[in-house]
């Protein structure tokens, strides 16, 4: 039977791409979020996941305007990361799982989620970055399922229902009869904004609200309309839809292994999490329970 | 019929569907930046390339002027103007510090100094 072990949380800046790329990851620029890994890729080691989830949003690398799905759920044998416009190379992607996908999307349907289905997909640095991240200097050693949420062009979906569509996956994940030990990914944010007058803006308190919440109560997330998020968070702040969705397909029961929270790197909050369900290895070496104030 | 707007947010622009029907032709150019080709030719004759996409009048004159909030009043959206800048050799710092009225250190200093407030420290030490 099929396992969801945890998820791991974080922002998909590109300049982590630059920074990596240019091998920057010791400068003291760098350096806060560049330590909040190797505590990431203990627990990948303990849990070694052979699929990987991934909730993220395209930014004009797969989907243009002329085409802009709510939802949509990669089906493809190969995905590839491609130039977006910044000349850096892409990073390797691991190659889909076809029958999972196929699951996911016979059970998002069944649930009444009208989703788009690409079986061919390029995956933005949303996708790749974080990946690059969790193994970095190859390629992922899991197959994955892509999963793209609209985050560009309003309306954008409910946080609510981006929770309701995690929860969906999962239990598509819990139905899969495969062997297979299944993480998702939730990418992007935290708090930024790149456009407009209040450029530059971010906003720990929102952010904490969300990591404090993101394990115990993701409910708490779907209290503010995406409008309100965007006033909270930012407009790119409301990439934390990403979380949402990928925290929902965690089940009701999770726990924080790790957190890390850093600002800035390039204008966003950044946040590295992971958290983890029973079903995962119960990691005692590394697992630290939540400090009592943050209860 | 419309339905009731939230009130807007200050220095913020929502990307909605008038934005991204207006924008429509400037954030078409900006998508084809994605290739390195596209890249070059708008580089060689940009007259010409903005010509091919069919830019309005005043997407035309927002690019002239190299002009970020231009951009996004003629419909542009951040993420594919992100790609242009790229061209123009301005990172998410220079746009920021345009569209802020700052210089680009004063802008990356306030960035910075984000990290200093009481509600900052919390979520870093949280």
């Amino acid at each position: 039977m099929a396992k969801v072990i945890g998820g791991v949380f974080t922002s998909h800046v590109p300049a982590i791409g630059g920074a990596i790329q240019r091998g920057a990851q010791g400068e003291p620029y760098w350096a806060p979020f560049f330590n909040a890994w190797p505590p990431v890729r203990e627990w990948l080691d303990v849990q070694q996941p052979d699929v990987v989830v991934m909730f993220y949003n395209d930014h004009g690398l797969n989907f243009f305007l002329d085409k802009m799905p709510t939802f949509a759920v990669g089906a493809a044998e190969v995905y590839r990361n491609e130039d977006e416009g910044w000349g850096l190379h892409p990073f390797p992607v691991p190659p889909g799982h076809t029958e999972l996908s196929w699951a996911i999307i016979e059970k998002l349907v069944e649930e009444e989620f009208d989703i788009t289905t690409c079986q061919d997909m390029l995956v933005d640095h949303a996708a790749s970055i974080p990946l690059a991240l969790a193994w970095p200097g190859r390629e992922a050693p899991v197959r994955i399922v892509p999963i793209t949420i609209n985050t560009v062009q309003h309306p954008l979906p409910s946080a609510k229902r981006c929770l309701a569509l995690g929860r969906a996956v999962g239990k598509a994940l819990a139905e899969w009869q495969g062997p297979e030990k299944i993480m998702v990914m939730g990418t992007g944010g935290l708090s930024h904004q790149l456009d407009g007058e209040r450029a530059g803006f971010m906003n720990a308190e929102y952010d904490k609200f969300c990591m404090d919440n993101l394990a115990r109560d993701p409910d708490a997330l779907t209290t503010h309309s995406v409008h309100e998020i965007v006033e909270l968070s930012g407009t790119q702040g409301v990439e934390i839809l990403n979380w949402i969705a990928a925290r929902g397909a965690l089940g009701a029961s999770t726990s924080e292994v790790s957190r890390t929270y850093h600002i800035p790197i390039s204008n966003t909050a950044a946040a590295v999490m992971v958290l983890e369900t029973e079903a995962a290895v119960q990691s005692g070496k590394i697992k630290h329970e939540a400090e009592p104030e943050m209860i | 019929m419309a339905t009731a707007t939230p009130a807007p947010i200050p220095g913020t622009h929502i990307f909605d569907g008038a934005a991204a029907q207006k924008g429509y032709a400037l954030n078409a150019m900006c998508y084809s930046f994605n290739s390195a080709q596209n890249r070059d030719a708008f580089v060689r004759d940009e007259a010409a390339y903005i010509d091919k996409f069919q830019l309005t009048a005043e997407q035309r004159e927002a690019v002239a002027a190299r002009n970020v909030l231009q951009m996004m009043a003629a419909g542009g959206n951040v993420y594919y103007l992100a790609k242009l800048a790229g061209i123009l050799g301005l990172n998410v710092q220079d746009l920021g510090a345009q569209q802020t009225g700052m210089s680009v250190d004063a802008f990356k200093q306030m960035l910075l100094d984000q990290a200093k407030t009481p509600a900052a420290k919390e979520a870093i030490c949280g």
